[in-house]
Protein backbone atom coordinates (compact mmCIF):
# COMPACT_ATOMS: atom_id res chain seq x y z
CA UNK A 1 0.00 0.00 0.00
CA UNK A 2 1.45 3.33 -1.08
CA UNK A 3 -0.19 5.16 1.74
CA UNK A 4 1.36 7.76 3.97
CA UNK A 5 -0.06 9.66 6.86
CA UNK A 6 -0.83 12.43 4.40
CA UNK A 7 -3.45 10.22 2.86
CA UNK A 8 -5.48 10.57 6.04
CA UNK A 9 -5.69 14.29 6.62
CA UNK A 10 -8.42 13.91 9.17
CA UNK A 11 -6.25 12.12 11.70
CA UNK A 12 -4.35 14.82 13.58
CA UNK A 13 -0.76 14.53 14.75
CA UNK A 14 -1.72 14.55 18.41
CA UNK A 15 -3.84 11.45 18.31
CA UNK A 16 -4.10 11.18 22.10
CA UNK A 17 -5.56 14.66 22.46
CA UNK A 18 -7.86 13.91 19.56
CA UNK A 19 -9.04 10.76 21.24
CA UNK A 20 -9.61 12.50 24.57
CA UNK A 21 -11.63 15.19 22.92
CA UNK A 22 -13.64 13.23 20.39
CA UNK A 23 -13.88 9.57 21.17
CA UNK A 24 -15.89 7.83 23.83
CA UNK A 25 -13.44 5.71 25.83
CA UNK A 26 -13.65 2.10 24.74
CA UNK A 27 -14.15 1.08 28.35
CA UNK A 28 -17.50 2.84 28.24
CA UNK A 29 -18.78 1.14 25.14
CA UNK A 30 -17.11 -2.24 24.98
CA UNK A 31 -17.96 -4.74 27.66
CA UNK A 32 -15.00 -5.57 29.87
CA UNK A 33 -14.49 -7.81 32.81
CA UNK A 34 -16.77 -10.67 33.67
CA UNK A 35 -20.16 -11.73 32.44
CA UNK A 36 -22.33 -14.54 33.75
CA UNK A 37 -24.01 -15.26 30.41
CA UNK A 38 -23.48 -14.37 26.77
CA UNK A 39 -26.72 -12.42 27.21
CA UNK A 40 -24.67 -9.81 29.06
CA UNK A 41 -22.28 -9.46 26.13
CA UNK A 42 -24.87 -8.39 23.56
CA UNK A 43 -24.50 -4.85 22.23
CA UNK A 44 -22.02 -2.12 23.18
CA UNK A 45 -20.25 -2.55 19.86
CA UNK A 46 -17.50 -0.23 18.63
CA UNK A 47 -17.97 2.51 16.04
CA UNK A 48 -15.24 2.64 13.41
CA UNK A 49 -14.56 5.68 11.27
CA UNK A 50 -14.23 4.73 7.60
CA UNK A 51 -11.64 7.34 6.70
CA UNK A 52 -9.12 5.52 4.54
CA UNK A 53 -11.42 4.18 1.86
CA UNK A 54 -13.30 7.48 1.68
CA UNK A 55 -10.24 9.77 1.52
CA UNK A 56 -10.72 12.04 -1.48
CA UNK A 57 -14.13 10.57 -2.27
CA UNK A 58 -16.25 12.57 0.13
CA UNK A 59 -16.30 16.24 1.23
CA UNK A 60 -13.86 17.19 3.97
CA UNK A 61 -16.66 17.99 6.40
CA UNK A 62 -18.44 14.70 5.97
CA UNK A 63 -17.50 11.70 8.08
CA UNK A 64 -18.71 8.11 7.84
CA UNK A 65 -18.77 5.75 10.80
CA UNK A 66 -19.71 2.08 10.86
CA UNK A 67 -21.19 0.28 13.84
CA UNK A 68 -19.32 -3.02 13.95
CA UNK A 69 -22.05 -5.46 14.91
CA UNK A 70 -19.80 -8.41 14.24
CA UNK A 71 -18.48 -7.82 17.76
CA UNK A 72 -21.66 -9.22 19.27
CA UNK A 73 -21.18 -12.68 20.83
CA UNK A 74 -23.24 -14.37 18.11
CA UNK A 75 -21.32 -12.40 15.51
CA UNK A 76 -24.09 -10.15 14.21
CA UNK A 77 -26.53 -7.33 14.84
CA UNK A 78 -29.24 -9.96 15.26
CA UNK A 79 -28.14 -10.73 18.82
CA UNK A 80 -29.90 -7.53 19.87
CA UNK A 81 -33.44 -8.27 18.62
CA UNK A 82 -33.12 -11.98 19.45
CA UNK A 83 -32.27 -11.16 23.07
CA UNK A 84 -35.08 -8.64 23.36
CA UNK A 85 -37.69 -10.90 21.76
CA UNK A 86 -36.82 -13.74 24.14
CA UNK A 87 -36.82 -11.41 27.16
CA UNK A 88 -40.25 -10.05 26.24
CA UNK A 89 -41.54 -13.58 25.55
CA UNK A 90 -40.38 -14.72 29.00
CA UNK A 91 -41.79 -11.60 30.70
CA UNK A 92 -45.18 -12.11 29.03
CA UNK A 93 -45.24 -15.81 29.96
CA UNK A 94 -45.27 -16.91 26.31
CA UNK A 95 -41.83 -18.48 26.55
CA UNK A 96 -41.56 -20.85 29.49
CA UNK A 97 -39.98 -24.21 30.27
CA UNK A 98 -41.25 -26.94 27.95
CA UNK A 99 -41.55 -24.61 24.96
CA UNK A 100 -39.44 -24.84 21.83
CA UNK A 101 -38.20 -21.64 20.16
CA UNK A 102 -39.06 -21.86 16.45
CA UNK A 103 -38.62 -19.27 13.70
CA UNK A 104 -37.79 -18.87 10.05
CA UNK A 105 -34.45 -17.26 9.35
CA UNK A 106 -31.83 -17.36 6.65
CA UNK A 107 -29.02 -17.07 9.11
CA UNK A 108 -27.98 -14.46 11.61
CA UNK A 109 -31.20 -14.42 13.63
CA UNK A 110 -31.04 -18.19 13.69
CA UNK A 111 -27.50 -18.06 15.01
CA UNK A 112 -28.54 -15.55 17.68
CA UNK A 113 -31.58 -17.58 18.74
CA UNK A 114 -29.57 -20.81 18.82
CA UNK A 115 -26.87 -19.19 20.96
CA UNK A 116 -29.30 -17.54 23.37
CA UNK A 117 -31.52 -20.63 23.51
CA UNK A 118 -28.48 -22.65 24.54
CA UNK A 119 -27.57 -20.31 27.38
CA UNK A 120 -31.20 -19.95 28.52
CA UNK A 121 -31.87 -23.70 28.32
CA UNK A 122 -34.53 -23.70 25.59
CA UNK A 123 -34.46 -26.01 22.55
CA UNK A 124 -34.33 -24.10 19.26
CA UNK A 125 -35.63 -25.15 15.83
CA UNK A 126 -35.09 -23.04 12.72
CA UNK A 127 -36.56 -23.05 9.23
CA UNK A 128 -34.17 -21.89 6.53
CA UNK A 129 -33.88 -22.27 2.78
CA UNK A 130 -31.38 -25.00 1.97
CA UNK A 131 -29.18 -22.58 -0.03
CA UNK A 132 -28.00 -20.54 2.97
CA UNK A 133 -24.27 -20.67 3.50
CA UNK A 134 -22.69 -23.85 4.83
CA UNK A 135 -21.00 -21.97 7.65
CA UNK A 136 -24.33 -20.72 8.94
CA UNK A 137 -25.87 -24.17 9.04
CA UNK A 138 -22.87 -25.52 10.96
CA UNK A 139 -22.79 -22.67 13.45
CA UNK A 140 -26.48 -23.11 14.25
CA UNK A 141 -26.03 -26.84 14.68
CA UNK A 142 -22.99 -26.26 16.89
CA UNK A 143 -25.26 -24.40 19.31
CA UNK A 144 -27.49 -27.47 19.40
CA UNK A 145 -30.35 -26.16 17.27
CA UNK A 146 -32.33 -28.26 14.79
CA UNK A 147 -32.81 -27.06 11.19
CA UNK A 148 -35.84 -27.60 8.94
CA UNK A 149 -34.89 -26.92 5.32
CA UNK A 150 -37.28 -25.15 2.98
CA UNK A 151 -37.17 -25.01 -0.83
CA UNK A 152 -34.34 -22.75 -2.04
CA UNK A 153 -36.46 -21.77 -5.04
CA UNK A 154 -38.96 -20.10 -2.71
CA UNK A 155 -36.41 -17.96 -0.82
CA UNK A 156 -37.02 -16.57 2.65
CA UNK A 157 -40.74 -16.27 2.01
CA UNK A 158 -40.81 -20.04 1.51
CA UNK A 159 -39.24 -20.47 4.95
CA UNK A 160 -41.84 -18.15 6.47
CA UNK A 161 -44.66 -20.23 4.99
CA UNK A 162 -43.10 -23.54 6.11
CA UNK A 163 -42.64 -22.17 9.63
CA UNK A 164 -46.34 -21.23 9.80
CA UNK A 165 -47.27 -24.78 8.80
CA UNK A 166 -45.06 -26.34 11.49
CA UNK A 167 -46.65 -24.15 14.14
CA UNK A 168 -50.15 -24.90 12.89
CA UNK A 169 -49.46 -28.62 13.46
CA UNK A 170 -48.71 -28.09 17.17
CA UNK A 171 -49.27 -24.49 18.27
CA UNK A 172 -48.85 -25.16 22.01
CA UNK A 173 -45.36 -26.56 21.53
CA UNK A 174 -43.70 -23.52 20.07
CA UNK A 175 -42.68 -19.99 20.92
CA UNK A 176 -42.18 -18.01 17.73
CA UNK A 177 -40.14 -14.83 18.19
CA UNK A 178 -41.49 -13.72 14.78
CA UNK A 179 -38.84 -11.14 14.00
CA UNK A 180 -40.75 -9.79 11.01
CA UNK A 181 -43.78 -8.77 13.07
CA UNK A 182 -42.51 -8.51 16.66
CA UNK A 183 -42.13 -4.90 17.74
CA UNK A 184 -39.53 -6.06 20.29
CA UNK A 185 -37.21 -6.41 17.28
CA UNK A 186 -37.29 -2.67 16.55
CA UNK A 187 -37.50 -1.89 20.27
CA UNK A 188 -34.14 -3.62 20.87
CA UNK A 189 -32.55 -1.08 18.53
CA UNK A 190 -34.49 1.81 20.08
CA UNK A 191 -33.11 0.82 23.49
CA UNK A 192 -29.53 -0.12 22.57
CA UNK A 193 -28.25 0.61 19.04
CA UNK A 194 -29.75 4.10 18.94
CA UNK A 195 -28.44 5.29 22.33
CA UNK A 196 -25.00 3.79 21.64
CA UNK A 197 -24.72 5.68 18.35
CA UNK A 198 -25.94 8.87 19.97
CA UNK A 199 -23.26 8.63 22.65
CA UNK A 200 -20.51 7.44 20.35
CA UNK A 201 -21.06 10.42 18.05
CA UNK A 202 -21.58 12.88 20.91
CA UNK A 203 -24.99 13.56 19.43
CA UNK A 204 -23.45 14.74 16.17
CA UNK A 205 -24.99 12.07 13.96
CA UNK A 206 -26.90 13.65 11.06
CA UNK A 207 -27.67 10.61 8.87
CA UNK A 208 -28.39 7.01 9.78
CA UNK A 209 -28.08 4.50 6.94
CA UNK A 210 -29.06 0.85 7.43
CA UNK A 211 -29.91 -2.09 5.21
CA UNK A 212 -33.32 -3.72 5.53
CA UNK A 213 -33.77 -7.40 6.32
CA UNK A 214 -36.73 -7.15 8.68
CA UNK A 215 -36.51 -3.38 9.03
CA UNK A 216 -35.85 -3.67 12.78
CA UNK A 217 -32.51 -1.86 12.76
CA UNK A 218 -33.56 1.07 10.61
CA UNK A 219 -36.92 1.49 12.37
CA UNK A 220 -35.81 1.22 16.00
CA UNK A 221 -32.50 3.05 15.70
CA UNK A 222 -34.06 5.68 13.45
CA UNK A 223 -36.86 6.34 15.93
CA UNK A 224 -34.43 6.79 18.79
CA UNK A 225 -32.16 9.14 16.87
CA UNK A 226 -35.12 11.22 15.69
CA UNK A 227 -36.38 11.38 19.29
CA UNK A 228 -33.08 13.04 20.20
CA UNK A 229 -32.85 15.20 17.10
CA UNK A 230 -35.71 15.24 14.64
CA UNK A 231 -33.39 16.54 11.92
CA UNK A 232 -31.50 13.23 11.74
CA UNK A 233 -32.16 11.64 8.34
CA UNK A 234 -33.01 7.96 8.40
CA UNK A 235 -32.20 6.12 5.19
CA UNK A 236 -32.90 2.48 4.34
CA UNK A 237 -30.87 0.37 1.94
CA UNK A 238 -32.34 -2.39 -0.21
CA UNK A 239 -31.24 -4.53 -3.17
CA UNK A 240 -31.91 -2.96 -6.58
CA UNK A 241 -33.73 -6.00 -7.90
CA UNK A 242 -35.74 -8.96 -6.66
CA UNK A 243 -33.01 -11.20 -8.11
CA UNK A 244 -29.99 -10.22 -6.02
CA UNK A 245 -27.08 -11.64 -4.08
CA UNK A 246 -27.20 -9.61 -0.88
CA UNK A 247 -27.77 -12.28 1.73
CA UNK A 248 -30.00 -11.09 4.53
CA UNK A 249 -31.51 -8.15 2.66
CA UNK A 250 -35.04 -7.81 1.36
CA UNK A 251 -36.22 -6.23 -1.86
CA UNK A 252 -39.42 -4.82 -0.41
CA UNK A 253 -41.46 -4.48 -3.59
CA UNK A 254 -41.22 -8.21 -4.26
CA UNK A 255 -41.33 -9.56 -0.69
CA UNK A 256 -43.80 -10.17 2.09
CA UNK A 257 -43.45 -6.78 3.78
CA UNK A 258 -42.57 -7.20 7.49
CA UNK A 259 -45.20 -5.92 9.90
CA UNK A 260 -42.61 -3.89 11.79
CA UNK A 261 -41.46 -2.07 8.64
CA UNK A 262 -43.10 1.33 8.19
CA UNK A 263 -41.73 3.02 5.13
CA UNK A 264 -43.38 6.35 5.90
CA UNK A 265 -40.98 6.84 8.82
CA UNK A 266 -38.01 6.84 6.47
CA UNK A 267 -36.54 9.94 4.88
CA UNK A 268 -35.16 8.05 1.93
CA UNK A 269 -34.45 4.62 0.52
CA UNK A 270 -31.37 3.76 -1.54
CA UNK A 271 -31.13 0.79 -3.87
CA UNK A 272 -27.78 -0.96 -4.19
CA UNK A 273 -26.60 -3.43 -6.81
CA UNK A 274 -25.13 -6.76 -5.80
CA UNK A 275 -21.90 -6.34 -7.75
CA UNK A 276 -21.10 -2.90 -6.33
CA UNK A 277 -21.78 -4.18 -2.81
CA UNK A 278 -19.41 -7.11 -3.36
CA UNK A 279 -16.74 -4.72 -4.66
CA UNK A 280 -17.17 -2.64 -1.54
CA UNK A 281 -16.59 -5.71 0.62
CA UNK A 282 -13.27 -6.25 -1.15
CA UNK A 283 -12.36 -2.57 -0.86
CA UNK A 284 -13.12 -2.47 2.87
CA UNK A 285 -10.86 -5.46 3.39
CA UNK A 286 -7.97 -3.87 1.55
CA UNK A 287 -8.26 -0.29 2.78
CA UNK A 288 -9.72 -0.48 6.27
CA UNK A 289 -8.52 -3.94 7.24
CA UNK A 290 -12.02 -5.06 7.98
CA UNK A 291 -13.64 -8.13 6.45
CA UNK A 292 -17.42 -7.87 6.44
CA UNK A 293 -20.42 -9.60 4.88
CA UNK A 294 -22.20 -8.45 1.73
CA UNK A 295 -24.94 -6.55 3.58
CA UNK A 296 -22.22 -4.32 5.07
CA UNK A 297 -20.87 -3.73 1.58
CA UNK A 298 -24.35 -2.62 0.50
CA UNK A 299 -24.71 -0.34 3.54
CA UNK A 300 -21.33 1.24 2.87
CA UNK A 301 -22.14 1.85 -0.81
CA UNK A 302 -25.29 3.67 0.31
CA UNK A 303 -23.41 5.62 2.98
CA UNK A 304 -20.90 6.69 0.33
CA UNK A 305 -23.73 7.87 -1.94
CA UNK A 306 -25.21 9.90 0.90
CA UNK A 307 -21.80 11.33 1.79
CA UNK A 308 -21.24 12.48 -1.77
CA UNK A 309 -24.63 14.21 -1.84
CA UNK A 310 -24.10 16.47 1.20
CA UNK A 311 -21.59 19.15 2.21
CA UNK A 312 -21.22 18.34 5.86
CA UNK A 313 -22.50 15.77 8.25
CA UNK A 314 -21.84 12.68 10.32
CA UNK A 315 -23.15 9.53 8.72
CA UNK A 316 -23.51 6.36 10.74
CA UNK A 317 -24.13 3.03 9.10
CA UNK A 318 -24.29 -0.53 10.38
CA UNK A 319 -21.97 -3.35 9.41
CA UNK A 320 -24.24 -6.24 10.35
CA UNK A 321 -21.56 -8.89 10.68
CA UNK A 322 -18.04 -9.93 9.76
CA UNK A 323 -17.22 -11.78 6.56
CA UNK A 324 -15.94 -15.12 7.73
CA UNK A 325 -19.38 -16.74 7.48
CA UNK A 326 -19.47 -16.03 3.75
CA UNK A 327 -16.14 -17.39 2.59
CA UNK A 328 -17.82 -20.39 0.95
CA UNK A 329 -20.46 -18.27 -0.79
CA UNK A 330 -20.70 -16.71 -4.24
CA UNK A 331 -19.36 -13.46 -2.73
CA UNK A 332 -15.88 -14.84 -3.29
CA UNK A 333 -16.39 -16.35 -6.74
CA UNK A 334 -14.04 -14.61 -9.14
CA UNK A 335 -12.05 -13.18 -6.26
CA UNK A 336 -8.86 -14.29 -8.02
CA UNK A 337 -9.42 -11.51 -10.55
CA UNK A 338 -9.36 -8.93 -7.81
CA UNK A 339 -6.06 -7.10 -7.52
CA UNK A 340 -4.91 -3.87 -6.01
CA UNK A 341 -5.03 -2.18 -9.42
CA UNK A 342 -8.65 -3.18 -9.65
CA UNK A 343 -9.31 -1.54 -6.31
CA UNK A 344 -7.99 1.74 -7.66
CA UNK A 345 -10.24 1.40 -10.72
CA UNK A 346 -13.28 0.78 -8.57
CA UNK A 347 -12.52 3.73 -6.31
CA UNK A 348 -12.12 5.89 -9.42
CA UNK A 349 -15.52 4.61 -10.62
CA UNK A 350 -17.16 5.60 -7.32
CA UNK A 351 -15.52 8.99 -7.67
CA UNK A 352 -17.17 9.51 -11.05
CA UNK A 353 -20.68 8.50 -9.99
CA UNK B 1 -33.18 -29.49 -27.40
CA UNK B 2 -36.29 -29.13 -25.30
CA UNK B 3 -35.56 -28.64 -21.61
CA UNK B 4 -37.46 -27.65 -18.49
CA UNK B 5 -36.26 -24.69 -16.44
CA UNK B 6 -37.19 -24.20 -12.78
CA UNK B 7 -37.61 -20.51 -12.05
CA UNK B 8 -37.03 -19.03 -8.56
CA UNK B 9 -39.53 -16.64 -6.97
CA UNK B 10 -37.67 -13.42 -7.83
CA UNK B 11 -37.78 -14.24 -11.56
CA UNK B 12 -41.39 -15.37 -11.74
CA UNK B 13 -42.56 -11.87 -12.57
CA UNK B 14 -41.14 -12.60 -16.04
CA UNK B 15 -42.96 -15.95 -16.35
CA UNK B 16 -46.44 -14.80 -15.26
CA UNK B 17 -45.85 -16.47 -11.90
CA UNK B 18 -45.07 -19.90 -13.37
CA UNK B 19 -42.34 -21.84 -11.51
CA UNK B 20 -41.30 -24.13 -14.36
CA UNK B 21 -41.09 -23.19 -18.04
CA UNK B 22 -40.03 -24.97 -21.23
CA UNK B 23 -37.08 -23.69 -23.27
CA UNK B 24 -34.94 -24.75 -26.22
CA UNK B 25 -31.22 -24.71 -26.89
CA UNK B 26 -28.13 -26.86 -27.26
CA UNK B 27 -26.21 -25.11 -24.48
CA UNK B 28 -26.98 -23.15 -21.31
CA UNK B 29 -26.15 -20.01 -23.23
CA UNK B 30 -28.67 -20.87 -25.97
CA UNK B 31 -31.29 -21.78 -23.37
CA UNK B 32 -30.86 -18.38 -21.71
CA UNK B 33 -31.23 -16.66 -25.08
CA UNK B 34 -34.43 -18.63 -25.66
CA UNK B 35 -35.69 -17.72 -22.18
CA UNK B 36 -35.06 -14.08 -23.04
CA UNK B 37 -37.15 -14.40 -26.23
CA UNK B 38 -40.01 -16.02 -24.35
CA UNK B 39 -39.71 -13.97 -21.15
CA UNK B 40 -37.97 -10.66 -21.85
CA UNK B 41 -35.93 -9.39 -18.90
CA UNK B 42 -34.57 -12.76 -17.81
CA UNK B 43 -31.15 -12.49 -19.48
CA UNK B 44 -30.17 -9.28 -17.72
CA UNK B 45 -30.90 -10.91 -14.35
CA UNK B 46 -28.79 -13.96 -15.16
CA UNK B 47 -25.86 -12.57 -17.16
CA UNK B 48 -23.57 -9.60 -16.63
CA UNK B 49 -22.59 -7.11 -19.32
CA UNK B 50 -19.77 -9.42 -20.45
CA UNK B 51 -22.22 -12.27 -20.94
CA UNK B 52 -20.97 -14.29 -17.97
CA UNK B 53 -23.29 -15.70 -15.34
CA UNK B 54 -23.72 -13.19 -12.54
CA UNK B 55 -21.83 -14.21 -9.46
CA UNK B 56 -24.90 -14.46 -7.27
CA UNK B 57 -26.76 -16.69 -9.73
CA UNK B 58 -26.33 -20.44 -9.57
CA UNK B 59 -27.52 -22.61 -12.45
CA UNK B 60 -27.84 -26.34 -12.00
CA UNK B 61 -27.96 -28.77 -14.91
CA UNK B 62 -29.54 -32.04 -13.76
CA UNK B 63 -28.44 -31.13 -10.24
CA UNK B 64 -24.84 -30.14 -11.09
CA UNK B 65 -23.59 -26.57 -10.72
CA UNK B 66 -22.62 -25.51 -14.24
CA UNK B 67 -19.58 -23.68 -12.83
CA UNK B 68 -18.12 -27.15 -12.35
CA UNK B 69 -19.16 -28.22 -15.88
CA UNK B 70 -18.48 -26.00 -18.89
CA UNK B 71 -20.13 -22.91 -17.33
CA UNK B 72 -22.32 -21.06 -19.80
CA UNK B 73 -21.18 -23.30 -22.65
CA UNK B 74 -22.30 -26.50 -20.94
CA UNK B 75 -24.08 -28.76 -23.44
CA UNK B 76 -27.74 -29.48 -22.94
CA UNK B 77 -29.69 -32.60 -24.00
CA UNK B 78 -33.37 -33.19 -24.64
CA UNK B 79 -35.27 -33.60 -21.40
CA UNK B 80 -32.58 -32.02 -19.19
CA UNK B 81 -33.63 -30.27 -16.00
CA UNK B 82 -32.23 -26.81 -15.39
CA UNK B 83 -32.68 -24.92 -12.13
CA UNK B 84 -31.91 -21.27 -11.56
CA UNK B 85 -31.20 -20.69 -7.88
CA UNK B 86 -30.30 -17.34 -6.31
CA UNK B 87 -27.15 -17.69 -4.23
CA UNK B 88 -28.94 -16.33 -1.20
CA UNK B 89 -32.24 -16.51 0.50
CA UNK B 90 -32.99 -12.97 1.66
CA UNK B 91 -34.27 -11.87 5.07
CA UNK B 92 -31.97 -12.24 8.03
Amino acid sequence: MATTSQSFPRLPADIDAYARERVVPLSEVVPVGRAISVLDLVGKTPLLEIARLTAGLIPADVRIFAKLEGFNPGGSVKDRPAKKMLEVGIAEGKLKPGKVILDSTSGNTGIALAMLGATLGYPVELVMPSNVSRERKKIVEAYGAKIHYSDPMEGSDGAIVMCRKLIAQDPARYFKPDQYNNEANAQAHFETTGPEIWRQTHGEVTHFVAAIGTGGTVMGTGRFLKSKNNAVKVIAVEPDDAMHGLEGLKHMASSIVPGIYHEKELDDKIQVGTEEAYEMVYALGQTEGILVGQSSGAAMIAALKVARSIREGTIVTVFCDFGDKYLSTNLWIGWQEWRHERLQQVIAKWNNK
Amino acid sequence: MAVRVRVPTPLRRFTAGVDEVPADGASIKAVIEDLERRHPGMRERLLDEKGDIRRFVNIYLNGDDIRFLDAINSKVKDGDDISIVPAIAGGH
